[in-house]
């Protein structure tokens, strides 16, 4: 379904992505893990073109998305679903009209059938009718998550992408986050991939998980994938990096800190 | 980007040569940058009118927008407006009194308020007010990923954020240009006939008989320029507010100084312009209308 083929992403002399070689097919959960900065943001901004590649290309469906016009690729978008590291509603509407906000772009529904449709999938995502009219910065970070995910999930996207959905939640609300991921993708056999550093959340939600390695600390011939398999491999593999990572040990990485920070002199 | 890290200085080089060496670069690199900005710019400004010409926003986007920009900034227009009139008629007053013209006090009070300073001043005005905070919510929507939301839901964000506010100023700057020069003429009126206690008739006379639609028409025009370029820029900055408080900040700071440059540059060239036009079609440089 999703092909990404030799991407390579640089903002001016900073390489970020580097060859990067991905194949999802349809009704996949893949995580991506690795540590901050290490380019799976972009990666995942990438698939829908809010950054441009470098080098490469993304297909969806076989069609290169680099290739369409702001139209077409508006209408591209709409089989997407985006869920953003804050959520990104936007704050100068109410609940409501953040989640109404697909239904009014993309079809011609009456007011009362969208009010209804907003009332269900605030409902599907364990939120109350009452915060419709509130804005959402009275709404904590958990619920304000859900109603991204609420948002996201309008249009029946057929490729759901989360951004770390779990980063900054207590492990009660991540783990509704990680149940309304897996019911997504039971309920309307989306496709997804989720940026993560959460390793809780890979093992729970993927069926496939990648890990990234930042470019900066790579050789030159060396991938920049360092994982490819499904979760159960993770505490199999031998590569230290991997093993540093799904561990959580801070261990030679904090001794290579020290050491990058005295050659930079401080 | 610092300049050192286009051109390292090396080892071998004396520090001089190296100093030199990083001020060429980092004056090539400002250079490069400014180019690219004006050019990011002028392919902002198309989007935003291609936007524009394949059709309007709903009423609901465009409303709030007319609100802030119109009926929020009344106030301070209107007394802007108010002191333009009273300064530029104590400082006329001051000089035209010594070579004893007081009474042709009003042309030249209402020629260079509705030329010049009313739209001048008024537009630097809003360029504050209306610029900074479009520039700080455009940045700030940047920055939460917002505008990066609306594009990923299919939605084109130049159209739904941009175009909106383009209009609420092409449409209402002047019109609150027009508002700023009539309090600048009730201000002038005021200082001159009440407190100076110049004749109205006198004031009045040579108000009508030097200033002409003409003046108003030019003053109006330019406020269509400044109009546009405020929202332009100040959307521009704000669409590329870098992260954080600061890069908010410095959107909004930059979004007011652009603008500022921009009004200063626009009132030179449009006035040179219309001028021209205006003898050409008149050598003898009496009233058109």
């Amino acid at each position: 379904m999703l092909s990404v083929q030799g991407l390579g992403i640089s903002f001016g002399a900073h390489e970020v992505l580097r060859n990067i070689n991905l194949q999802v097919p349809r009704g996949q959960t893949l995580a991506v893990i690795g540590e901050s900065g290490c380019g799976k943001t972009v990666l995942l901004k990438t698939l829908i073109r809010l950054i441009e590649p470098t080098t490469g290309k993304v297909l969806f469906d076989g069609q290169d998305l680099s290739k369409l016009n702001m139209h077409e690729l508006a209408k591209q978008r709409t089989r997407f679903g985006f869920i953003f590291q804050q959520a990104a509603l936007f704050d100068s509407m109410t609940i409501g009209q953040n989640v109404a906000f697909p239904l009014l772009q993309h079809t011609e529904l009456s007011e009362a059938e969208v009010q209804q449709r907003v009332l269900d999938q605030l409902a599907d995502v364990g939120l109350p009718d009452s915060v419709i009219d509130k804005k959402p910065a009275e709404l904590s970070g958990g619920m304000r998550k859900r109603v991204g995910v609420a948002r996201a999930l309008m249009l029946n996207p057929e490729l759901v992408l989360y951004d770390e959905p779990t980063t900054g939640l207590d492990p009660i609300v991540s783990d509704v986050i990680n149940e309304l991921i897996l019911r997504s993708r039971r309920r309307y056999c989306v496709t997804s991939i989720v940026v993560t550093h959460d390793m809780r959340t890979a093992r729970k939600v993927a069926d496939r998980v990648v890990m990234l390695y930042p470019t900066s600390r790579l050789g030159v011939d060396e991938p920049q994938v360092i994982f490819d398999g499904p979760p159960s491999e993770l505490d199999r593999t031998e590569d230290r990096r991997v093993v540093q990572f799904v561990r959580g040990e801070a261990g030679a990485r904090l001794m290579e800190m020290r050491a990058e920070a005295s050659a930079a002199g401080y | 980007m610092s300049s050192g890290s286009v051109i390292s200085p090396k080892t071998t080089e004396t520090p001089a040569k190296s100093l030199l060496v990083d001020w060429i670069s980092g004056c090539g690199e400002s250079f490069l940058s400014m180019v690219q900005s004006v050019g990011d710019l002028a392919l902002f400004s198309a989007a935003t009118f291609a936007a524009l010409f394949k059709g309007l926003p709903n009423r609901k986007t465009l409303l709030p927008n007319f609100y802030q920009v119109g009926v929020l900034s009344l106030p301070v227009v209107a007394i802007t407006g108010t002191f333009i009139g009273m300064v530029l008629a104590v400082q006329s007053h001051f000089q035209f009194a010594q070579v004893g013209l007081e009474s042709r006090l009003g042309a030249v009070i209402n020629m260079s308020l509705v030329r010049e300073l009313g739209p001048v001043l008024a537009a630097i005005m809003l360029a504050g007010r209306v610029g900074s905070a479009m520039a700080a919510e455009l940045g700030t929507m940047r920055v939460t990923e917002q505008i990066d939301a609306l594009a990923s839901m299919g939605a084109n964000p130049i159209k739904y954020l941009v175009v909106p506010r383009f209009l609420a100023c092409l449409i209402l700057i002047p019109t609150l240009v027009v508002m700023a020069d009539f309090m600048g003429v009730v201000g002038g009126y005021f200082y001159s006939v009440m407190i100076v206690g110049i004749d109205k008739h006198q004031y009045m006379y040579h108000s009508q008989a030097f200033v002409g639609g003409f003046d108003l028409f030019i003053g109006i025009l330019k406020s269509f320029f400044f109009g546009s370029a405020i929202a332009l820029v100040s959307c521009y900055r704000g669409f590329h507010s870098e992260p954080g408080a600061e890069g908010v900040g410095r959107a909004a700071t930059a979004a007011f100084v652009y603008s500022f440059i921009l009004i200063l540059a626009l009132d030179l060239f449009v006035g040179m312009f219309l001028d021209t036009i205006y003898l050409f079609w008149n050598p003898g440089g009496s009233k058109l209308f």
